[in-house]
């Protein structure tokens, strides 16, 4: 069922984070003998980050964005699966960074690579409701790929933050509405004490990333009576290039929709980061009046769907703070050994 | 308040004593002085040293060394102010005796720094700074005054090769001396060549590890024919953070401490005939001498470039190899220096003989010029 | 790391706040009990700029204990926009690029761990300002 706010919800500020350290398709083809390319290059943290960074970093552009005072924020959520304690929150720590503390509520969410959205949804329920002001929402990771295993090209890192408010002047962009399509289909799934995860292969496809992201959409799309050229913009998960082509194809999204938010080839898939680092990198563009479509996918599975529209507002997004494009832009290559110190794959 | 004389000195070689603990070696100084100075009975001992608590997990060394050399009973306190402790120390001790309260203090120093591995050597010795604010950046004493290094020579216009040479000098003065821990020549080249420690200052810009242990005694100069008389003695502090400093490139506590020093007794710049700086690194020998008065600013490097501060030249400066050729055993670094002026004024310096010297002066440094203390002494 | 020790500096030490003087003005970091200029009791907190301008630098080549994993690391004093000045890690930056006057932002992040079971210590550090 779509969901509706009974207060109407918008997004104040968002902000974003991509690590400078760049690993191309091409060093693990050299190193490991492949010849895949589902990406050009990806995101890797520095020695001294993690998803805590990333998620503070996010969270500071989105404040200053927004212009709010960080008191105001009654709810900080990071959704994670690489969270660097398994327990004791990374929303603590980026309350306490932000200035948002004592007087908030923080937890951490996990649901692959959609615990992000999955934070948007309570964030824009609680704030709906009119227990708080603003709630903030971030989606970050630093995921690891096993060597040598296609996910290896894609893993990567980085974060994006949205600060929730009640509809206003100050919004930059307005929930129509939201939808999540869940069920429990393990495509991909990491136990306790594993460092890596492992993955269903070609079930990730059509059981899992397709028939969950088509669901959610069709289910707004269709609850909202509206058709891909109702949208200006659609984001979608991206685990890698072709996946989000495919289902903007089959909802009849062309490509010129996709482009802002399509951004894995350049970063590769940031898990919980990565709808939420599309659908900042098209608000970075988008003008008032238009419409934009999200949809995230996280295994086990899932699929958050959301339709916001731009407003005015959205002129003072483009002041001092960096787009996703600086982010993307900011970079240096490493190769495959740097890489796998960075990644703690060898240790001293 | 009593005149304060130095009735002996004893000290041992600085080097890997992998045989000797603490109390072993800190012995072996102190009975050398007191055989020196012809006693059998002390009033107080104190203990200067810097990294017994990390290194040996070792606190109370002032009961711990007065049982060790048989003088139980008698008061005994550790001195501690990081690099700066050997000189601190020899201030509180003359203090006991000119006081009135004591008539026979040793006052002796010992380090063993050879039992920790480099890594946690560098964190005991980053100890001296700020643990939540500055060591926690990963900073070290020797990249803070790594800091100095780069900002004088863009100052300045000083060269690499002027600073370095602070290290030649020192090596050069201290062929001979049996004390030291490396007594040998070294050239500007391979100063120059040896890997960064932390850029811009090289490894062989650097004090390195070794273990020792330097010891005094001091007895009320009146009555007793000693030879040597402690003229003044100050210490001082300055910001403990680099970043509070008024001008970075000046060791205010050593300006403060050296006035302080030499109008106490009564002696100026140029009547100094022998000079022991701090110079854990060459940079932070350069900026003591500019600091302490004696050398303009900015002029410092190339000073000792230009030979001045060779036993012949016009301010003979570590005579014995200073911090960098002798060795610096931390907590022990600023009696060794005292010991040194002690034998130039006896004319007992051997090879390392500074001619006619009547007034000498040692200058110890805690951290990168914390605290700085300043002796002066003269051939009474 | 001592928990207590470390949480009580989590404040100044995420979100770079020091102390103003209400007397004189002055700021100061770290923090002191008696302002270091005019000698006033009366300091209060104050969040200092983010930005501001490399003074000098060195790189740290022979680590102190649990900094091995970052090594060679650039240690700046930083002069910030409101005049005070710090002492930070430089991250994001060549280390053959980094030169006085260069402008840098505060980020933050990872500074040490307590091994594999400890606590992880966070903190500011500077970078090149990503614009």
């Amino acid at each position: 069922m779509i969901m509706r706010t009974t207060n109407a919800v918008g997004i104040v500020g968002y902000g974003a984070y991509i690590p400078m350290n760049r690993l191309r398709a091409s060093e693990i083809n050299r190193v490991w003998g492949g010849s895949g390319t589902p990406i050009e290059e990806k995101s890797v943290v520095s020695m001294d980050e993690d998803a805590v960074t990333i998620s503070v970093e996010s969270a500071r552009y989105a404040v200053k964005r927004a212009g709010i005072d960080p008191r105001e924020i009654g709810a900080v959520y990071v959704g994670t699966e690489s969270k660097p304690y398994a327990v004791k929150p990374c929303g603590t720590i980026v309350a306490e960074a932000i200035g948002a503390t004592p007087s908030t509520t923080a937890a951490d969410y996990e649901f692959a690579c959609k615990a992000g959205t999955e934070a948007f949804q309570t964030c824009i329920g609680l704030v709906s409701s009119g227990m708080m002001r603003y709630a903030m929402a971030i989606g970050a990771d630093t995921a690891q790929g096993r060597p040598a295993d296609a996910l290896e090209y894609t893993a990567a890192c980085g974060g994006a933050a949205f600060i929730f408010g009640r509809e206003s002047e100050e919004t930059l962009a307005d929930l129509e509405g939201s939808y999540s399509y869940v069920t429990d289909t393990p495509d991909f799934w990491r136990r306790g004490r594993e460092m890596y995860p492992r993955h269903g292969s070609r079930f990730t496809g059509e059981p899992a990333y397709f028939s969950h992201v088509i669901g959610a959409a069709k289910g707004l799309m269709g609850e909202m009576g509206a058709e891909a050229g109702d949208f200006t913009y659609a984001v979608f998960h991206q685990p890698n290039t072709k996946f989000p082509i495919k289902a903007a194809k089959t909802l009849g999204f062309g490509m010129d929709a996709l482009k802002p938010g399509l951004i894995v080839p350049y970063i590769g898939n940031t898990y919980a980061g990565s709808t939420p680092l599309g659908l900042a990198a098209t608000l970075d563009v988008a003008q008032p009046g238009d419409r934009i479509l999200a949809v995230s996918y996280g295994s086990g599975a899932g699929s958050d769907a959301f339709s916001f529209v731009v407003k005015e507002a959205i002129g003072r997004a483009r002041n001092p703070e960096p787009p996703v494009s600086a982010f993307i832009g900011r970079k240096q290559y490493i190769d495959y050994s740097l890489y796998s110190k960075l990644r703690g794959k060898i240790v001293k | 308040m009593r005149r304060v004389a130095v009735a002996g000195i004893g000290l041992t070689q600085v080097s890997e004593h992998w045989e000797d603990a603490l109390k072993d070696l800190f012995a072996q100084a102190a009975l050398k002085a007191i055989d020196d100075a012809g006693m059998r009975e002390i009033d107080a001992l104190y203990v200067s040293n810097m990294g017994a608590a990390p290194l040996q997990g070792q606190l109370q060394l002032g009961a711990m060394m007065a049982d060790t050399i048989g003088m139980r009973g008698v008061a005994a306190v550790r001195v501690e102010a990081a690099s700066a402790s050997g000189g601190v120390a020899f201030h509180e001790g003359v203090k006991a005796v000119a006081s009135g309260m004591c008539d026979a203090v040793l006052v002796g120093g010992v380090e063993k720094m050879s039992d920790g591995l480099p890594e946690e050597l560098s964190s005991a010795i980053a100890m001296s700074e700020d643990q939540e604010y500055t060591a926690y950046t990963g900073v070290t004493v020797v990249g803070l005054s790594a800091l100095l290094h780069r900002l004088y020579m863009e100052r300045y216009g000083a060269t690499a090769k002027e600073v370095a040479m602070f290290a030649v000098r020192g090596h050069e003065n201290a062929v001979g001396c049996p004390h030291a821990q490396y007594p040998f020549r070294v050239s500007v080249d391979r100063v120059l060549a040896s890997p960064m420690e932390a850029d811009p200052t090289h490894t062989l810009e650097c004090s390195g590890v070794g273990d020792g242990a330097a010891a005094v005694i001091l007895v009320p100069a009146d009555g007793i024919e000693t030879g040597v008389e402690v003229a003044s003695t100050a210490v001082a502090t300055d910001s403990y953070y680099l970043e509070g400093r008024k001008d970075l490139l000046e060791f205010d506590a050593a300006r403060k401490a050296s006035e302080r020093a030499l109008n106490a007794a009564g002696v100026s710049h140029s009547e100094v005939d022998v000079l022991e700086v701090h110079d854990d690194t060459t940079i932070t020998g350069v900026l003591s001498l500019e600091s302490l008065g004696f050398v303009e600013r900015g002029m410092g490097a190339s000073y000792v470039a230009g030979g001045n501060t060779t036993r012949g030249g016009e301010l003979p400066t570590n005579t014995f190899g200073g911090l960098k050729a002798r060795g610096d055993p931390l907590g022990a670094t600023g009696l060794y220096q005292i010991c040194e002026v002690v034998m130039q004024l006896r004319r007992e310096a051997g090879p390392c003989q500074v001619e006619g010297a009547e007034v000498g002066m040692a200058q110890s440094l805690g951290g990168v010029g914390s605290t700085c203390a300043v002796s002066v002494l003269r051939r009474a | 790391m001592s928990v207590p020790r470390y949480w009580r500096e989590r404040r100044y030490r995420y979100r770079l706040i020091g102390e103003t003087c209400s007397d004189c003005g002055a700021l100061v970091f770290p923090r002191r009990a008696v302002c270091p200029r005019c000698g006033s009791r009366s300091l209060e907190e104050q969040q200092l700029s983010e930005m501001g301008s490399v003074v000098t630098w060195t790189v740290i080549r022979s680590p102190p204990k649990e900094y091995g994993q970052f090594t060679p690391y650039v240690v700046a004093l930083v002069e910030l926009d409101d005049g005070v000045r710090v002492l930070s890690q430089l991250v994001d930056v060549d280390l053959e690029a980094v030169e006085a006057g260069m402008r840098v932002e505060a980020a933050f992040r990872r500074v040490k761990e307590d091994g594999d079971s400890g606590i992880i210590e966070y903190g500011f550090k500077f970078r090149p300002i990503i614009e």
